[in-house]
């Protein structure tokens, strides 16, 4: 039997039809059951009180903080290297052997389960250095845990930038510094910050490798060297030891908005930077 | 080294990795000239260029042997800085590069790089170099808008300014009216003429009549090989190799 090519062209469109629609379906399902339970919650207090008795009642202001304060110091630990990393693969070297043991490297560490970081955070950073549960201790281990996404991404960037830009950099006088400097990195600029975004995510929504690193306490943190509970981590502590499924569901419409916030920032950031000038 | 020339290149070869791009080349270049380079594609032009501010370093496997003088210097012996020579030997591509800013930021992007920072010294090596070009008059609204919505034309004649904004001593052209048009080639053509008074400058032409338009001496170049060189006039009326005869009169390339 012949298929009329007209036929499968159908087929084909009505596969990728509920392909695209059951992505949007699902992603609202989830945002609409979460927001459901929780946006009845929140109340400008929840997002200002500290959690109380456990976190049956009170905000989450110390979980905010928390989260916070743990994202920036693994974004600020991560960025540098992870750029300084693809910078060094696109601009520093050829195809060779250290670069191949850098990439193969950065594979590796990026299949590796979240837990398995924690554990290592666990006794490297926190028992090994004596930096305890903290803040410190958590943001350097989720800096391990996305630096290989963020060195994918900013290569990914860099290599997008055309020969003919650093041809004409060196041509004009150019050192190879210059060049990255004027006009290899702020062209990657946005690609960067795609990882960077990435990176993020990953931090504000982890809880296994928190734990075990910057610990569970919801107590105001004064230091980086204090610990923390992040939003995620009380989320799963409500849920989890049934303390109050109402406080979860607000718990995670608070992280839902945060994410939203980052995300329109960044975006707003963006384009700002595009259409700079 | 004997003073009326400007470039003096001995025994020079240029490979990538085992493939020869230019054989054993023997060519010296006087002032204030402009000197075409002609042949077919994969003839070597572009790869000599590119070794008069050695660009090709930047070029993986890429190897030479032999030297190149400019000013009687050996451009790859020891202490040359590179930026120091790229600047003295500036480079305009085939294709317009313009980089993702504004106009005058491309133009000032070189004299920056050298350590230029104030406003008004920027402001008039802009204006200076965009007068040169045959631009300044186009663009003298909107310094401060992007590079990119400038016409193919435009943009090569920005790259030209940038070029100039360097007041380089030898200016080296790679097919700069490649996919322009007539208008835009001639107002180019215009400028290089009023250019070679100051400066030397070596040129691969679009074509064949380009080079009989602009140039003062021919070099034709044939699988990276120099098959003769001499006054333009001489090249294309009576040339002495067969070769240079039937690519001049159009039987390949």
């Amino acid at each position: 039997m012949k298929i009329s090519r007209h036929f499968t062209q159908e087929i084909a469109r009505v596969v990728i039809g509920v392909a695209a629609f059951s992505t949007l379906a699902v992603m609202f399902w989830i945002l609409y059951q979460v927001l459901r339970e929780g946006l009845p919650l929140l109340h400008l207090s929840f997002f200002v009180d500290p959690p109380r008795e456990m976190g049956r009642a009170g905000g989450i202001s110390s979980t905010i903080i928390g989260t916070l304060a743990l994202t920036v110091v693994a974004i600020v630990i991560a960025t540098p290297l992870g750029v300084g990393t693809a910078i060094f693969l696109r601009e520093y070297t050829r195809e060779s052997r250290i670069s191949r043991v850098i990439r193969f490297g950065t594979d590796c560490l990026a299949g590796v389960p979240s837990i398995i970081f924690g554990l290592f955070g666990f006794v490297f950073f926190v028992i090994f250095l004596g930096m305890g549960w903290s803040i410190l201790s958590g943001g350097l281990t989720l800096a391990a845990m996305i630096l290989p996404t963020i060195i994918c991404t900013a290569e990914e960037a860099i290599k997008s930038i055309p020969y003919s830009f650093r041809e004409v950099s060196y041509g004009l006088g150019g050192t190879r510094w210059q060049t990255i400097r004027r006009v290899v990195l702020p062209n990657a600029f946005p690609g960067i910050l795609t990882g960077v975004l990435l990176g993020v995510g990953r931090s504000v929504g982890e809880t296994a490798a928190v734990i075990l690193t910057a610990g569970s306490s919801f107590l105001m943190p004064d230091s980086i060297f204090s610990p923390i509970r992040t939003m995620a981590v009380h989320f799963y502590i409500l849920a989890r030891e049934g303390i109050s499924m109402e406080m979860a569901y607000a718990t995670g419409a608070g992280l839902i908005i945060l994410i939203l916030i980052i995300n329109t920032v960044a975006n707003w950031l963006l384009f700002r930077y595009v259409h700079r000038g | 080294m004997e003073n009326q020339f400007k470039i003096v290149i001995r025994d020079f070869e240029v490979y990538y990795g085992s493939a020869m791009a230019l054989k054993g080349l023997n060519l010296s270049i006087r002032p204030r000239q402009i000197f075409a380079v002609l042949g077919p594609a994969r003839s070597g032009k572009t790869t000599l260029l590119k070794s008069l501010n050695r660009l090709t370093d930047l070029i993986f496997g890429a190897n030479h042997r032999g030297q190149i003088f400019i000013d009687g210097q050996e451009i790859y012996g020891e202490n040359v800085s590179l930026p120091e020579l790229r600047r003295r030997v500036g480079m305009v591509f085939d294709l317009p590069t313009a980089l993702p800013m504004s106009i005058f930021e491309n133009i000032a992007y070189g004299p920056r790089l050298k350590g230029i920072a104030g406003r008004t010294r920027l402001g008039e090596i802009v204006e200076a170099s965009l007068t040169a070009a045959v631009l300044w008059d186009e663009v003298k609204d909107r310094l401060h808008s992007s590079a990119l919505r400038l016409s193919g034309g435009q943009q090569q004649r920005l790259c030209i300014a940038r070029m100039l904004a360097l007041e380089p001593e030898i200016l080296m052209l790679d097919e700069p009216c490649s996919g322009l048009d007539p208008i835009s080639t001639a107002s180019i053509e215009r400028s290089l003429m009023s250019l070679k008074e100051k400066y030397t400058i070596l040129l691969v032409p679009h074509n064949i009549q380009q080079a009989s338009r602009v140039a003062d001496r021919v070099g034709f170049f044939l699988g990276g090989e120099l098959i003769e060189e001499g006054p333009s006039e001489e090249i294309f009326t009576r040339p002495r190799m067969k070769k240079t005869e039937d690519y001049i009169s159009g039987r390949f390339g």
